[in-house]
């Protein structure tokens, strides 16, 4: 039984992870980072699951890794440290991962939505990675896929000063991909997934991952790996059926094959 | 935390804050923002509050900046207006503008400087036919803060703005009113009452309903048409899952009066 999570299947095909530690505003302790990264590995397994919606509270997404906890941990805890591989699964989790933001998203916090696929955020949702002001920088992908998603001198500007940013410039600068309401986030965010959940598995599946290639490869090895994606998808069911249905104008009837 | 520079209370819905410096004119100072913040936050967190009534006592209503409590002597290192403006006078403006309940301003005597800006803040402003607001910062060197430059031309058109902030003379009440500055002029001894009569009229409405009104009419200036389309769409989404509604289409098909909890 998960502590520190909330797990729902809202609708068919979609899993609603909701981080729930209000006492800490979601910070992500070690015990909440191990419990989310085996609910990613059973929906993952799960055959059913087309789509994970990872949200918080209204208040906060996650307002960042638990200090007390980091400050226990010398060179060689750090060095042991068991999160690392959390991390790794979270970011390897192969379907789609779509981020509900409300309010902080800060230093880990920030991290993990930076580890989903799609991030939806409420007009007053704030994105930064603090880590800078504790002597510390980053240490689950902040340095990375914050500068591949905002570019350079932005990314500079928020690891080194430690300052937040407005969901608004977050739109802006392509850290999200949509600004909403913030009553209407988790909506919204169920709302794509279920859209992406009705599509066909092994054609997400792909794109999913050529599309993360795109952020770590050449640009020919890239295309060559969605040539070579775009060539296995031929010999499925559902590629024909997504045709035929095209073709004679009715909803297409996915299975996976 | 006991107040002394501002009155407040909270009774029958209506969360009444008045300024309480009137030696001063209520001009603000590092401790009276403190307790106006406090009393705010008092408000968001309230569940029985659902109207805002922002006044003041004695015969201003705020003369914006108390000048006393910087220090701008000769030879003084040069103060960061810009540090009081982010520490104080933005977020108050804000949170009114934010606020998800209808914020009243009875404006009962002259309002000058940030002290004109913050009813503009506000969502209904009732003023005294004495009162008079007077954007008296280019007076002093300065420029009209608070987010006067931004409301000023918004609600009186470019031109009248202008004359405002550079000629710093003094505007009355009434042709406040008459250039949509402001919604209403009522004669100085009824002030009060009809500013309490009103807000407590509102605190029996759908105030929720009135809140998302509040926040798509302010939205209004920064969207585009159909940018603030799809916020409406967003907004009365949420405002047709509401209790207030509800009771609402109910007491109209019942042909009775209907008893809102703003919610």
């Amino acid at each position: 039984m998960p502590r520190y999570l909330d797990v729902q299947a809202p609708e068919h095909g979609v899993r609603l992870i909701t981080l729930q530690r209000p006492e800490a505003l979601n910070a992500l302790c070690t015990g909440l980072l191990t419990e989310l990264a085996s609910e990613l590995e059973a929906a993952e397994r799960d055959e059913q699951t087309r789509a994970v919606v990872i949200t918080g509270s209204r208040k906060a997404f996650a307002a960042g890794a638990d200090i007390r906890e980091m400050a226990e941990r010398d060179l060689v805890g750090i060095l042991n440290d068991p999160r690392v591989a959390h991390w790794q699964s979270i970011a390897a989790f192969a379907k789609p991962l779509i981020a509900a933001v409300n309010g902080y998203a800060l230093g880990g916090g920030c991290e993990l939505a930076m580890c989903a696929d799609i991030v939806i955020a409420g007009s007053d949702a704030r994105f930064g990675q603090p880590e800078i002001n504790l002597g510390i920088i980053p240490g689950a992908g902040g340095t990375q896929r914050l500068l591949r998603a905002v570019g350079k001198p932005l990314a500079m500007q928020m690891v080194l000063t430690g300052e937040a940013i407005s969901a608004r410039h977050a739109l802006q600068a392509g850290l999200i991909s949509e600004i909403t309401q913030p009553e209407l986030t988790l909506e919204r965010a169920l709302h794509v997934a279920r859209s992406i959940a009705a599509k066909a598995p092994l054609a997400v599946r792909l794109a999913k991952e050529a599309l993360l290639k795109a952020g770590d490869t050449d640009l020919a090895s890239g295309l060559r790996f969605e040539r070579h994606a775009f060539t296995l998808l031929a010999g499925t069911a559902d590629r024909d059926e997504g045709i035929r249905a095209f073709q004679e104008k009715r909803q297409a009837r996915f299975q996976g094959r | 935390m006991t107040f002394q520079h501002i009155l407040f209370s909270i009774e029958d819905g209506v969360a009444l804050l008045s300024l309480n410096r009137p030696e001063q004119l209520n001009s603000f100072n590092t401790a009276m923002h403190l307790e106006v913040r406090e009393a705010l936050k008092q408000v968001r967190q309230s569940s029985e509050a659902r109207v805002l009534l922002l006044t003041a006592e004695g015969r201003g209503f705020c003369a914006g900046q108390d000048l006393s409590d910087r220090n701008v002597a000769p030879g003084a290192e040069v103060p960061d207006l810009g540090e009081s403006i982010d520490k104080f006078y933005n977020p108050l403006v804000r949170t009114l503008r934010d606020l998800p309940l209808p914020v009243i301003c009875a404006v009962n005597g002259v309002a000058a400087g940030a002290g004109a800006n913050i009813p503009l803040a506000c969502d209904l402003v009732l003023a005294a036919r004495s009162a008079s607001f007077i954007q008296a910062f280019c007076k002093i060197g300065l420029v009209p803060d608070s987010g006067g430059t931004w409301l000023l031309p918004r609600l009186v058109g470019m031109a009248r703005a202008k004359a405002l902030a550079m000629l710093g003379e003094r505007l009355g009440a009434e042709q406040a009113q008459q250039w949509g500055l402001i919604h209403r002029v009522v004669d100085d001894a009824a002030l009060r009452d009809e500013a309490l009569t009103l807000a407590r009229q509102l605190a029996t409405q759908p105030t929720y309903g009135l809140a998302l009104i509040k926040r798509s009419l302010n939205a209004s200036f920064d969207n585009g048409f159909d940018e603030q389309l799809e916020l409406e769409r967003d907004l009365q989404r949420l405002a047709g899952r509401s209790e207030d509604y509800r009771e609402g289409v109910s007491a109209f098909m019942n042909k009775r009066t209907p008893a809102f909890k703003g919610c």
